[in-house]
């Protein structure tokens, strides 16, 4: 096999390279229930490079590194592994084709060692087949020294930090002689010093035939390790290049730029700020995060998963608490020490997992809708049916909720139909201020525009609304003002009228050359924040 | 309340199943009816079966089993479990006996004081499981041992005999109401009307189902799930005391092993009531009718010639039956709600 030379890293020319590519994916397709996750990708990973893999959420990103792991099997297309046509069905066989995935959150064995978390599965066998022990430790301290990284390998991997956990993975995917190694965000939880230790063992690695697929959102780290970047959008190759012919606002070009029909927000005369945040800080996740509502404004929060908007919301409705920092309501400072106690005092959340958090799917319609009204609908502890239906009724009849009544089970509904439902519970609740969690995520194009619908009359009849959306067109086409976040401090706020889809995920990014960015008053502090300081 | 239907089968209009999973899904109603079918059959055999004495016998002792199994309904529908109700009911009927033995109370105050050592023993349970926040299937594993390890200490080798009650304390038991409706069964009749009413149509069993279907949803709308869980316990704890002072009446003579090893059975009555284990769904009326099942199926057992040995390895075979039919209608509802979606 021909190696690469391991530095500088050059972009492998196919028609020079004399071996076939590692991987070499075509046409891969896939499906989930109503959305294309991908559509028609296809993709080469050379042998001995870095490969980076870069997209919006949703972009298809995770579906690909699923594929390629063996969760999924793709519904068209063929893989070929070292020119060999191939099907990868299932994790086992993945690992046995030599590809080893490693997690943003490692999926490791807490109560067992590194040693036995390493070899986990293959682990050397001794006479009559029991595990050698011994031969376990030593390999896998061998396998350490050849990181170069101090590790022991008989402490338990509980309490190592996630750093750590990545190395233990890679350790493993080491010790399976895996020729393809998968890095899925490594580096989201990573500190500076953790990122710079890792990137010095992917080049090692490189160096050693072993090709790298590198999965994540931020391009200063995707230019500074990788050959080349492919960009996926909406489930579709956009691009592949060699990184040294890229700039990074090529990159972010190709990232967005989604087209959708939408139902942009009508235009509403702004009120009185209804909602003041100032220093909120909660260590760890977020911190100094400072805005204002005003009564009929959309506030869009756009931003990557994981940077701290969902957190915020969090605190907000008295979920989690704040370390720091004043919530003022109406003027008002407020703490709240329960979701009860911000719902009374007007505050509604449309959490981001309608599954998980939002509606008690063994629920009839009528009961998913008055749960969070119980005591004021009837205070004298027994329920009425008829009163609790007509509630239920006159909000969902106001979403236009497609049901056969409110009797039905909400389980049974679609998608778009039971975001409505939750938005019906909470509009019960008459609040002032409301928080949508990715109203629209999962859900079809027509029940979006109609939530998108909505949202806008909501905001007219004088509610003040958080909007947080990972949907790029989706925020633009919403807010009044979009607040960019990134790894849990706000660094761009946008209006409106100078919004683009680039100028949000180079905030959202954190990438260097800001500038091009309008940014209001708040974000001048926090312009080129680089990306590496965890 | 008709009208509504049950929480869990409520909707049942809407699921495109076949007709065998809308009636799987009646649970009431297919007991019912299975108990009907087969009750025929057995009296085919055993034509006893089927007279006024043998199912007001039969009805008699399922009421007690029935007015637990509420109970433990109850608690299962919060995603929990109580094991040590057997271990409830054997302390208070061995208490509620000695004390009558001994004259320190007359009979109202003696099962009223019954009635109070089951809801603080069912406190303790759930202050160990929503305060100490113990998984409760080891917690009333270990509740279970203690409390009938308290059994044993107070009652020593004595036992209650009969003639050590008050005159006519066991009549309840024996008494048929308007010479049909015998006492317990209107017992346990009061226990499950009030229980489905708690359950369906107040904030409290609004919030009982919410908590065990979703405890993140039930969180993020402020529901008090601690709360929930201990007073769930603690009514779990007052039956067991009421079914206590049943078995009492029922018996008359006890000793410190009084309800040994049922509590196997009115776990089996929960399930088979379509109660689900996973919590979130399920029905008063359904665990009581589960319970009236196992009853009628424990009665037939000798009479069609079989070995009351046999009965544990019955029980234990409808648990499983029940739970695999259950499990069976929950993925073909969850296939066609998927179906839905996708369209």
């Amino acid at each position: 096999m021909t190696l690469p030379p391991a530095a500088p890293p050059l972009a492998p020319d196919p028609v020079t390279v004399s071996a076939p590519p590692r991987i070499e994916l075509r046409g891969i397709s896939k499906r989930f229930a109503a959305t294309q996750a991908l559509e028609d990708v296809s993709l080469d990973l050379l042998p001995g490079e870095v490969h980076g893999l870069v997209g919006e959420n949703g972009a298809g990103k995770s579906t690909l590194v699923k594929i390629l792991a063996g969760v999924h099997q793709p519904d068209s297309g063929t893989i070929r592994l070292d020119g060999e046509a191939a099907q990868i069905h299932g994790p086992a066989h993945s690992r046995a084709l030599g590809i080893a995935v490693v997690h943003q959150e490692p999926r490791l064995f807490p109560d067992l060692t590194v040693a036995e978390n390493v070899f986990i599965g293959h682990a050397p066998s001794g006479r009559l087949g029991s595990i050698d022990w011994g031969g376990t430790r030593r390999r896998a301290e061998s396998l350490f020294r050849e990181l170069d990284v101090q590790v022991d390998v008989g402490a338990p991997v509980r309490g190592l930090s996630m750093a750590d956990q990545q190395l233990i993975e890679i350790a493993k995917s080491l010790s399976l002689e895996a020729r393809v190694l998968i890095l899925d965000e490594p580096t989201a939880s990573l500190s500076a010093h953790e990122v710079e230790r890792l990137f010095t063992i992917v080049r090692r690695l490189r160096g050693r035939g072993v090709s790298v697929l590198f999965v994540s959102h931020r391009l200063d780290e995707v230019f500074a390790l990788c050959d080349r970047a492919t960009v996926f959008r909406d489930g579709r190759h956009v691009v592949t290049m060699a990184t040294r012919d890229l700039t990074t606002a090529d990159l972010v070009r190709h990232m967005v730029g989604r087209t959708v029909s939408l139902f942009p927000k009508v235009e509403t005369p702004i009120g009185d700020v209804l909602l003041e945040v100032s220093g909120l800080t909660k260590v760890g996740e977020f911190r100094d995060v400072g805005f204002s509502v005003r009564a009929g404004e959309i506030v869009g929060f756009a931003g990557l998963v994981g940077a701290g908007r969902t957190e915020v919301a969090r605190v907000l409705f008295g979920i989690d608490q704040r370390d720091r920092g004043k919530v003022l309501l109406g003027g008002v400072p407020v703490t709240f020490a329960s979701p009860s106690a911000a719902m009374h005092a007007g505050i509604a959340y449309l959490p981001e997992d309608r599954h998980q958090e939002g509606l008690v799917q063994d629920f009839t319609i009528a009961q998913n809708v008055t749960l969070p009204i119980l005591p004021r609908l009837f205070p004298r502890l027994l329920i009425h049916a008829s009163a609790e239906r007509k509630v239920a009724h006159e909000f969902t009849e106001q979403l236009s909720v497609r049901m056969t009544g409110v009797d039905q089970l909400v389980g049974s509904l679609s998608g778009g139909n039971q975001q409505k439902v939750v938005l019906a519970k909470w509009l019960a609740s008459e609040p002032r201020i409301l928080i949508l969690d990715e109203p629209t995520r999962g859900i079809d194009i027509g029940a979006k525009v109609e939530v998108h619908r909505i949202i806008s009359e909501l905001a007219a009849s004088g509610l003040g609304i958080i909007l947080i959306s990972s949907d790029l067109p989706e925020v633009l086409a919403m807010s009044d003002r979009i607040l960019v976040f990134h790894e849990g401090k706000i660094t761009a706020e946008i209006p409106r009228k100078l919004a683009t889809q680039e100028g949000v995920m180079f905030a959202a990014t954190g990438s260097a050359g800001a500038g091009l960015v309008a940014t209001g008053p708040t974000a001048s502090g926090a312009r080129g924040d680089g990306g590496l300081d965890g | 309340m008709a009208e509504t239907g049950t929480i869990a089968t409520r909707g049942v209009m809407q699921a495109r199943g076949s007709w065998l999973t809308t009636f799987a899904r009646q649970r009431e109603l297919s007991l019912a009816a299975i108990m009907i079918v087969l009750g025929a059959l057995v009296s085919i055999v055993a034509p006893q079966f089927l007279t006024f004495s043998n199912l007001t016998a039969v009805a008699v002792l399922a009421s007690i089993y029935a007015v637990a199994s509420v109970g433990e309904a109850l608690v299962v529908i919060t995603r929990n479990i109580d094991l040590s109700v057997e271990a409830m009911i054997g302390v208070v009927a061995y208490c509620v006996a000695s004390l009558l033995e001994r004259h320190v109370f007359d009979a109202p105050a003696a099962i009223a004081l019954g009635i109070g050592i089951g809801l603080l023993l069912g406190m303790a349970n759930g202050v160990i499981v929503a305060v100490l926040r113990v998984p409760s299937i080891v917690a009333t594993l270990g509740t279970l041992s203690i409390f009938r390890g308290l059994d044993y200490v107070i009652a020593g080798s004595h036992q209650v005999p009969l003639a050590g009650l008050p005159p006519g304390f066991t009549d309840p038991a024996r008494t048929n109401l308007l010479g049909i409706l015998p006492v317990f069964v209107l017992v346990a009749l009061v226990v499950v009307v009030l229980g489905t009413i708690i359950l369906r149509s107040t904030r409290f069993g609004r919030q009982v189902y919410a908590v065990g279907s979703n405890p993140e949803a039930a969180a993020i709308l402020g529901i008090p799930a601690r709360f929930v869980e201990f007073v769930a316990f603690s009514i779990c704890g007052l039956l067991a005391g009421v079914a206590g002072v049943m078995w009492v009446m029922f018996f008359g003579t006890i000793n410190g092993t009084a309800g040994t090893g049922i509590v196997l059975s009115i776990i089996a009555a929960v399930v088979v009531g379509g109660v689900s284990t996973l919590g979130g769904s399920g029905t008063i009326a359904g665990a009581a009718l589960g319970a009236l099942f196992l009853g009628f199926t424990a009665n037939a057992l000798p009479l069609v010639g079989l070995s009351q040995f046999w009965l544990q390895a019955i029980y234990g075979l409808v648990i499983l039956v029940a739970v695999s039919v259950d499990a069976v209608i929950l993925r073909r509802i969850q296939r066609a709600s998927a179906e839905r979606r996708a369209r």
